[in-house]
């Protein structure tokens, strides 16, 4: 069944509505950049030696990989502007293996540290002291809480993908593709900023 | 808002974005491999804001939107500065 | 005619044609259903507190209990009472009417709002009754000892969570209500001071509330994972926790005051037949007290030990904040001056509102300056402070507007002079309960503590018997407001001579809230 056209539709203050959701995210992280700043503050010469045992090779991997995956979300617009749905939905699918590929490099980054038994209460990462102690929790927390938005932004896109395949959304349509987009743009600029913090302060 | 349904952002421009980013995240780390003390941390959140700037303009729309939009960010990222400053004023100061 | 939106006959029915429903109106009557339940159990957690301290040593109660019942006392009344209390139920029910919208923007959302609510306040009442014991912390669950004890933090601290989500899709929804569903004509200064103060207070809501979301999930890390944020012994500082904990906690105590006072606002108007004095003004104050009011946590933090620059960049802004406050409360005075004063049930609330409220922000003021803080902080006078300025701001005001609003929600009547004597032994109560506290904490008596001096017992007595009588008060008040449910006389559509909006569309309103949307020439109070 075709979508009936919606005489009260209102695409700005949808949009709308997602900025105002982005600013909430925005300051969730922001209280854990206040921990990060604090903590990086008291604990200078620790974070700084512990950020050396990240892997930047792989952190600047799963940077690009982001950046890849926010310009094809946004070339998948264009492509359903111009009314070419399969480029759009080619697009939407490259943004959503490039996101499961970013969660396969975390998996194992993790799983390095996890091998070495450095983990939030873990007693080898008590032992090393009080600046490893809270790098590393900032670390396992920060990164974990942005994976948990990669997820819920690719459940976001899959439903948008699904939704352009049913044509629920068109070129003339499209504000939730837009919101979609919005998401994941918020999950890579954070991102934007957790590599530095984390894998370049040595 | 017809004029904004009708803007289309061409391919081309989405590339050049992110040859412009993957250049600056390539930079930010050869930067950050050289030794400048606080420098470093400054230079690489720099980096990082200009960055973001492209990401909020060009691919979440911020230039092609109202004004307001880009002034709501700019006010959010201001309150969490400040916020920042003031919680610094305790613990510079102790 | 249309009918009413309690007559309405959609999708579903009984039960399912509230909790289904998208109707702001129904939605916002929801809202007050549980709001008032959950005062009800706050208010009684509170009568029972007051009988424990009527005498020194243990009354009815171990220390134990004593610890758990201000906790839950607590956070029912901040989290599932104050905080949501005005914008869920009056901005929720008024916003689109006076703004000349059907609804909300995005009606479905603020269902989803409710729900999170109930399930919210579900999980901190199982804290009480599932694991090791109810939660003993206080609300403000401070750390090391928020992760250290034994009571059941998780459920109450997720609980905590959820109601804040529920709290910022509310704020998100009125943004994009106001900025996108104001009639045709209605500018920004046309638009009246209520919805003003829920603008206002919904960018607290979404800008705030975050910070004690990621703060609560940071406890929850530090109990199941021992990460160390706060921990001492980890690296951590429990200074950080009370930093982030009042970061939210402050700029809370304005979604709790603004709408209040945008209530306030139009009932003073209404009943003195003039326009508000002042009225860009009262816009600037309620703007500025919501933009200050990020930046003054600190104050609750004097005595924990901040650095010295901290400390008086904190009393400074806290002083600052007053300000704003203070014009309201000028623009109200004036307001009334020279206005045709209707002496009527919610202008009598206002008035003892505007009286409690400078009390408790005087207070304010005295905690606000570091010496007197050194003494007066963690003591009764704290205790009083708050009171007066949060139950006697908020909680005035709630009163003020569910007697003000009532005609047009219900279509029908209270009865006025249950009403008044309900109002005038509420009033004595609460003066004879939180009065004595001033004295109390002045004279060193510490809060949160079962026990005391024999040196306090005289003051403890007198608060605890103006505790039976507020309550005595808010009984008759609540059962005159139920039962004229059944027995109040039909109300007009403009019982009271109001010229916003919600007074042109009849009592109780339809669904659609307007035949037709109405086309806006003039500003919000057009008294001549």
């Amino acid at each position: 069944m075709n979508a009936t056209p919606e005489i009260h539709r209102d695409d700005l203050a949808s949009k709308t509505g997602m900025w105002l959701f982005l600013f909430t995210e925005m300051l969730l992280f922001g209280g854990l950049f206040i921990v990060y700043s604090i903590y990086r503050f008291r604990n200078a010469e620790a974070f700084h030696l512990a950020a050396h045992e990240l892997n930047v090779a792989i952190g600047t991997i799963n940077t690009i990989i982001l950046l890849v995956s926010s310009t094809t979300i946004a070339m998948s617009i264009t492509a359903l502007q111009k009314k070419d749905k399969k480029l759009a939905l080619i697009l939407l699918c490259t943004t959503i293996i490039l996101g499961l590929a970013f969660l396969v490099n975390k998996y194992f980054e993790w799983g390095e540290h996890l091998k070495e038994h450095i983990y939030p209460g873990s007693a080898v990462l008590a032992l090393r002291g009080q600046g490893d102690v809270l790098f590393y929790g900032l670390y396992f927390f920060m990164t974990g809480l942005h994976a948990l938005h990669i997820i819920i932004g690719l459940i976001f896109i899959i439903v948008i993908a699904v939704k352009i395949s049913k044509d629920k959304i068109t070129f003339d349509n499209f504000v939730l593709l837009e919101n979609s987009g919005l998401y994941w743009h918020l999950v890579d600029l954070i991102w934007i900023f957790l590599f530095p913090l984390f894998y370049l302060i040595t | 808002m017809e004029n904004e349904k009708n803007h289309i952002i061409p391919y081309r421009t989405f590339l050049y974005v992110l040859a412009l980013l993957i250049t600056l995240t390539l930079t930010s780390v050869a930067i950050t491999q050289i030794y400048l003390g606080t420098l470093t941390v400054v230079l690489a959140l720099l980096i990082a804001a200009v960055k973001s700037s492209f990401v909020l303009r060009i691919f979440m729309h911020l230039k092609f939107e109202n004004k307001i939009f880009t002034f709501a960010v700019i006010g959010v990222v201001l309150i969490l500065s400040v916020v920042i400053f003031i919680t610094f004023l305790d613990y510079l100061y102790r | 005619m249309e009918p009413s939106f309690l007559e309405h006959k959609g999708k579903y029915k009984g039960l399912f044609s509230w909790i289904l429903s998208t109707d702001h109106k129904r939605i916002a009557l929801l809202y007050l259903f549980s709001i008032l339940s959950f005062f009800v159990v706050g208010a009684t957690l509170g009568l029972l507190m007051k009988f424990e301290l009527i005498a020194p040593g243990k009354t009815i109660m171990t220390a134990e209990t004593y610890n758990a019942f201000f906790t839950l006392h607590g956070i029912v009344m901040i989290f599932a009472v104050v905080i949501p209390g005005l914008p869920a139920v009056f901005g929720n029910f008024m916003l689109p009417i006076m703004i000349g919208a059907k609804d909300v923007a995005f009606p479905r959302i603020n269902l989803l709002s409710w729900y999170l609510y109930v399930i919210g306040v579900s999980l901190v009442l199982i804290s009480q009754f599932a694991g090791q014991g109810p939660p003993d912390t206080g609300w403000t669950f401070y750390a090391p000892y928020s992760f250290r004890t034994t009571g059941n933090m998780l459920p109450a601290v997720f609980g905590a969570f959820v109601l804040g989500f529920s709290s910022i899709l509310t704020g998100l929804n009125f943004l994009v209500t106001m900025h996108r569903m104001r009639a045709p004509g209605m500018t920004w200064l046309k638009m009246p001071l209520f919805p003003w103060s829920l603008y206002a207070t919904a960018w607290v809501q979404l800008l705030a509330t975050p910070i004690i979301g990621i703060t609560l999930l940071m406890i929850v890390a530090e109990r199941t994972l021992h990460i160390g944020f706060f921990d001492p012994t980890l690296g951590g500082d429990p200074l950080l926790y009370q930093h982030l904990f009042w970061t939210y906690s402050h700029p809370a105590v304005y979604i709790m005051i603004l709408p209040a006072m945008g209530a306030i606002s139009e009932i003073i108007t209404t009943f003195s037949h003039k326009t508000i004095f002042g009225y860009k003004f009262m816009v600037a104050s309620v703007l500025a007290i919501a933009f200050v009011g990020y930046f003054v946590w600190g104050h609750h933090m004097f005595t924990s030990g901040m650095s010295g620059t901290a400390l008086y960049t904190f009393s400074l802004l806290t002083f600052l904040v007053a300000i704003p406050s203070a014009i309201k409360v000028f623009n109200w005075i004036s307001t009334m001056h020279q206005g045709s004063l209707d002496l009527q049930t919610p202008f009598y609330w206002a008035i003892a509102f505007i009286f409690v409220f400078m009390i408790g922000g005087f207070s304010g003021l005295i905690l606000g300056s570091l010496a007197a803080n050194v003494h007066l902080h963690n003591t009764h006078f704290v205790v009083a402070h708050f009171h007066f300025i949060v139950f006697g701001g908020t909680g005035f005001a709630f009163f003020a507007a569910a007697h003000y609003w009532y005609p047009k929600i219900t279509g029908k009547m209270y009865d006025t002079r249950w009403a008044n004597i309900g109002l005038v032994l509420f009033f004595i109560g609460f003066i004879t309960l939180y009065g004595p506290m001033f004295y109390l904490g002045f004279k060193g008596m510490p809060r949160r503590y079962y026990d005391y001096d024999e040196i306090f017992h005289a003051g403890n007595i007198i608060s605890t018997m103006g505790s039976w009588v507020l309550y005595s008060g808010l009984a008759i008040i609540i059962i005159n407001l139920f039962a004229s449910l059944k027995n109040g006389l039909t109300a007009p559509a403009d019982p009271w001579g109001g010229k916003t909006l919600e007074w042109t569309v009849p009592s109780p309103p339809p669904v659609e809230n307007f035949e037709e949307i109405p086309l806006i020439t003039k500003g919000p109070y057009d008294y001549k």
